[in-house]
């Protein structure tokens, strides 16, 4: 067991972060029943670690083993079927105008599908810019990715939603992972 | 015709990540380019309609229930115990594993790396991924001490090739390889046997540039990670130190 005192700290300083635990792992995961595991199993797993968390950003720290619970998942639960690396053709076609967009993104499901049609690593950027207001050097630290390289992977990210918002039909996304 | 800002810098513009003088700077561009003016109408479109959608999905009152419970009672040592299976083989290491679990648990991990989290996230990850392949039927996915074997077993499994070299003659034979994840990506595991101890080497490409060797002990293991020839090396194992640093330097040769 941890002792007591350190118990006292994890509820004050990682609980909290239960919400962006589970909200992550529901965007990368796109079950609910899968992500409530994946996040429990996380925050048993940084329970374990928290000995050696030495103060910081305790919800990047959080969420880096979240994402790494959920990727393991992924990995353990559909074999044989790799990332899908950016298709660079897609990235060519025009963006689609704002006006479209509002349009299309005017509801909630349609928003849910074209997120959830992301590959994971553009979803989770995604998710963590607009939905968790993480900063470039949060997310960094999260995904591994090089502070560097956030914003051209968030960009690629976007423009892959925004035409997943206006073309609902294409479906090149879906076979990843 | 895209102008090339609109892919790039207008993203930091617009989340607010760069400094004023690039912002200013920008500023200025915006005002003459209706490219990055139209993405960026375009970027704010997407927040809040994304905003006003509402995604951020909320903790299920179950979750938040078990998690406590998980808090309160069950101790780390419970879900390794409960994953040591019926094979004799490896049940004496599940043990020494939930022994030194047990112990690590009053133990506070001192790092020589106190603050890099980055650092300790991936050691615990590495300790855990060799935990992980003690238990039964998991060490291994090639079983053989033949490298030209082993080596060719990785090809269309990675995309990448994992330098595979046996070391018998000087005292860490290859007992196999598996795929295993690391960080979230699939790496090559190598597994060395050293005496009647097992060492996990996880292998993955890496764009950085090469390092040292940097170790350290957790939960009563040992690691060592370092970077060569545009691959992240990363091995756990419960020999001494001075062996991980030996079998480092072999790989490194």
């Amino acid at each position: 067991m941890l002792d007591s005192q350190d118990q006292v700290r994890f509820e004050a300083l990682v609980l909290p972060h239960l919400d962006a635990a589970y909200n992550l792992a529901r965007w990368l995961l796109r079950q609910g029943a899968d992500a409530e595991d994946a996040a429990q199993e996380a925050m048993l797993r940084s329970y374990r670690f928290f000995p050696g968390f030495h103060g910081g950003d305790v919800r990047a720290w959080l969420l880096q083993i979240v994402r790494n619970t959920c990727y393991t998942w992924m990995e353990k639960n559909r074999h044989g079927q790799d990332m899908t690396e950016f298709d660079e053709e897609l990235h060519e076609s025009p963006s689609p105008t704002p006006e479209a967009l509002a349009i299309a993104s005017d509801n909630r499901e349609r928003l849910t599908q074209a997120l959830e049609s992301l590959p994971p690593r553009f979803r989770e950027v995604i998710v963590l810019r607009e939905l968790e207001g993480c900063s470039y050097k949060e997310i960094a630290t999260i995904t591994s990715i090089p502070i560097g390289t956030v914003m051209s992977t968030l960009s690629r990210a976007r423009r892959q939603l925004q035409l997943a918002l206006t073309n609902p039909g294409r479906k090149e996304a879906n076979h990843e992972l | 015709m895209s102008c090339e800002r609109a892919d790039t810098v207008l993203h930091g513009y617009f989340d607010n990540e760069l400094d004023a003088l690039s912002a200013a700077d920008f500023e200025r561009h915006l005002a003459e380019c209706p490219e990055c003016t139209r993405a960026l109408e375009g970027l704010k479109a997407l927040r809040s309609s994304m905003n006003a959608a509402q995604l951020y999905a909320s903790t299920p009152a179950s979750l938040r229930k078990k998690v406590l419970g998980d808090i309160h009672s069950a101790s780390p040592i419970s879900r390794v115990r409960s994953r040591t299976s019926v094979q004799k083989r490896w049940s004496w290491l599940a043990l020494a594993a939930a022994l030194i679990l047990m112990a690590y648990a009053g133990w506070r991990v001192s790092s020589v790396y106190r603050g890099a989290n980055h650092e300790e996230v991936l050691a615990a990850e590495v300790v855990d991924a060799h935990l992980r392949s003690l238990q039964p039927g998991h060490l291994t996915d090639v079983v053989s001490t033949d490298q030209h074997t082993v080596k060719p077993w990785f090809d269309g499994k990675v995309d990448f090739a994992p330098p595979v070299h046996d070391f018998a003659e000087k005292g860490f034979p290859l007992e196999g390889g598996r795929l295993d994840v690391v960080h979230g990506r699939t790496v090559a595991a190598l597994v060395y046997a050293r005496r009647k101890h097992l060492v996990s080497v996880f292998i993955w490409p890496t764009t950085e540039a090469d390092s040292f060797p940097r170790a350290g002990s957790l939960q009563g293991y040992q690691w060592i990670s370092w970077r060569k020839g545009g691959m992240e090396f990363s091995a756990a194992s419960d020999v001494a130190a001075s062996d991980l640093e030996q079998l480092q330097r072999l790989l490194t040769q």
